[in-house]
């Protein structure tokens, strides 16, 4: 009896502390909700997951994750390239930071979106401009959290570098660039989900295909479930994804100090 | 080798040396500081100095210690010797030459191990740090690391990285990292401050038998009177900035490896903490001015 009490307690404290609880609970608040409306305007779980079965079916989702997926990764592989090196020299030498930082201040607050129909005259209807739009998103937190990686760094640490011979373009390489690692990889991964957040605004327009356009053109169609599929889909590839760097970075950079939580 | 050195020229010559403070920064400071007026502290001019006038010898393969409580000018003069910080006047010069800058030639073991040594680095390849950086060849490099790593007894942990030392451990990779560059002089900041009491006096019995075998000069700064005495062949005690300068200069005249608790060794430590406490006193009328002085950070190593 005592065994059973302490068994169902354990459980019960899984339940809650894993997040499945949560979920629970936002499932049952959106089937009855969706009880009190049409299907049209919030379709619930169950629909919802009827219209999954019927898009997996059509094959049509997996070609859009797909597709989706090809342009964050490569977009946000270009953003990592530029801002990476970026961020490194910003933090590093003075004179780059006074002539790149006030640009980084002033258009990380105008969002991927608002350079949609420039990119579209600019990079034509293509992949080009959407590529461009997520590389966009993907740029500035990589190297805003690459820069506060640099400026962390203990001068102590440069101290030692130099007393021990290195020039200041070999304390560059041995000092700048794997102390600053744990912040490099904040912004990696902040950049990548800013990316997957940009994949929408991406394939909202000159799109016939990927996750953003499943999203967008549904409502054409009045399938509301195909929407919340969509939502879903980009909530949990996001989550996965996130998850995946996460191990990846604790892995390959056990010792240069990145905590995986 | 020190008959090698002709005339009285020693290893680091240190001539009516002066560093101002940085007044603005200070002044800052000083503002967070209670009661304390900062025009009254930097009214005149010779209150601007954290050293002055400081002269001092350094022979070759000598175990030299500073001595003096945090009122900090003698971790200002390591940093200058070191070459971080410039000096404001005199000069102070290694083998005859002006320091300017750091340089593999001084090796420096710093206060704290977590901050000095690279994380990411193994044992061996921070050991190997240095002789890389100076682009030595690899044959001749592997045999260097080897010795260093052996020599601070650290061969079994060679392949470990920093996160899974002790913080004795950690010292002595830093020690070792100094010592594979073969410096003309190994400079210490109080490095064993942080350790327990235990792990403290084998690391000072390590270091003793690291200087008798590689002959090294040693400069070693430490608020430890024990330590000191412990350690040292010669001792300056500092006096308290502003002003600060070499009070008196100590010869230990004990045969290693020391006992504190030895009778002449004993009296002996007494009367260096009677010169300490009366260099700290030297400037016993501006006692505001001293208060003041000792809460602050400014190029302090703590």
């Amino acid at each position: 009896m005592e065994h059973l009490k302490t068994a169902v307690k354990k459980g019960f404290k899984f339940f809650v502390k894993s997040g499945i609880a949560a979920w629970v609970i936002l499932l049952i608040i959106w089937q009855t909700a969706s009880g009190f409306t049409l299907p049209e305007f919030l379709p619930g779980p169950v629909q919802t997951l009827q219209g999954l079965k019927e898009v997996i079916e059509s094959g049509v989702l997996l070609e859009d994750i797909a597709i989706s997926m090809q342009r964050v990764v490569i977009g946000w592989v270009k953003g990592l390239l530029i801002a990476i090196p970026t961020g490194l020299l910003v933090g590093r030498f003075q004179v780059v930071k006074w002539l790149v930082e006030p640009f980084v201040n002033f258009f990380r607050f105008v969002p991927a979106i608002g350079f949609l129909s420039l990119f579209l005259m600019w990079f034509g209807v293509g992949e080009e401009s959407k590529l461009v739009l997520i590389t966009y998103a993907t740029v500035f937190p990589v190297v805003i959290n690459t820069v506060a990686g640099v400026a962390g760094i203990d001068p102590v640490k440069y101290q030692a570098a130099e007393s021990l011979g290195a020039t200041k373009v070999q304390s560059f390489f041995t000092v700048t660039v794997p102390a600053a690692v744990p912040g490099i990889f904040t912004g990696i991964r902040l950049g990548l989900s800013s990316a997957i957040i940009s994949i929408v605004s991406a394939e909202m327009l000159a799109a016939n295909s990927g996750i953003g356009y499943l999203i967008y053109t549904s409502r054409l169609y009045y399938r509301t479930d195909w929407i919340f599929v969509g939502i879903v889909t980009l909530g949990l590839l996001g989550f996965l994804a996130d998850k995946l760097l996460r191990k990846i970075g604790s892995t390959m950079f056990k010792h240069y100090g990145i905590v995986n939580q | 080798m020190a008959a090698e050195n002709k005339g009285k020229q020693g290893k680091i010559t240190v001539k009516n040396l002066g560093k101002q403070y940085d007044a603005a920064d200070e002044k800052k400071h000083m503002l967070f500081s209670k009661n304390i007026n900062p025009d009254a502290i930097f009214q005149d001019d010779e209150e601007h100095y954290v050293l002055k006038g400081v002269n001092l010898t350094i022979e070759e393969g000598e175990f030299h210690i500073f001595l003096g409580a945090s009122g900090c000018g003698k971790s200002t003069l390591l940093n200058i010797i070191a070459g971080f910080l410039d000096k404001t006047e005199g000069s102070v010069l290694l083998d005859g030459k002006e320091i300017t800058k750091p340089g593999p030639d001084r090796g420096v073991v710093f206060q704290n191990a977590d901050s000095a040594i690279f994380p990411w680095l193994t044992v061996y390849k921070n050991v190997e740090y240095g002789l890389k950086m100076q682009h030595v060849e690899k044959d001749r490099r592997k045999k260097i690391v080897e010795n260093a790593i052996e020599l601070v007894g650290l061969w079994e942990h060679k392949k470990k990285y920093p996160s899974e030392l002790s913080g004795g451990m950690k010292q002595r990779v830093q020690i070792a990292r100094s010592i594979a560059s073969n410096p003309e002089i190994l400079i210490m900041d109080e490095p064993f401050g942080a350790l327990d009491a235990q792990t403290r006096r084998i690391l000072q019995d390590e270091l003793i038998s690291i200087w008798q075998k590689t002959k090294k000069t040693i400069l070693f700064v430490t608020h430890d009177l024990q330590e000191a005495v412990y350690l040292g062949e010669k001792i300056s005690i500092f006096s308290a900035a502003p002003n600060a300068n070499i009070a008196a200069k100590v010869t230990v005249p004990f045969a290693y490896p020391r006992n504190l608790n030895d009778g002449e060794v004993a009296e002996f430590t007494r009367g260096v903490h009677e010169s300490l406490d009366k260099a700290m006193n030297a400037h016993g009328d501006k006692v505001i001015d001293k208060s003041a002085i000792a809460g602050r950070g400014f190029l302090c190593g703590s």
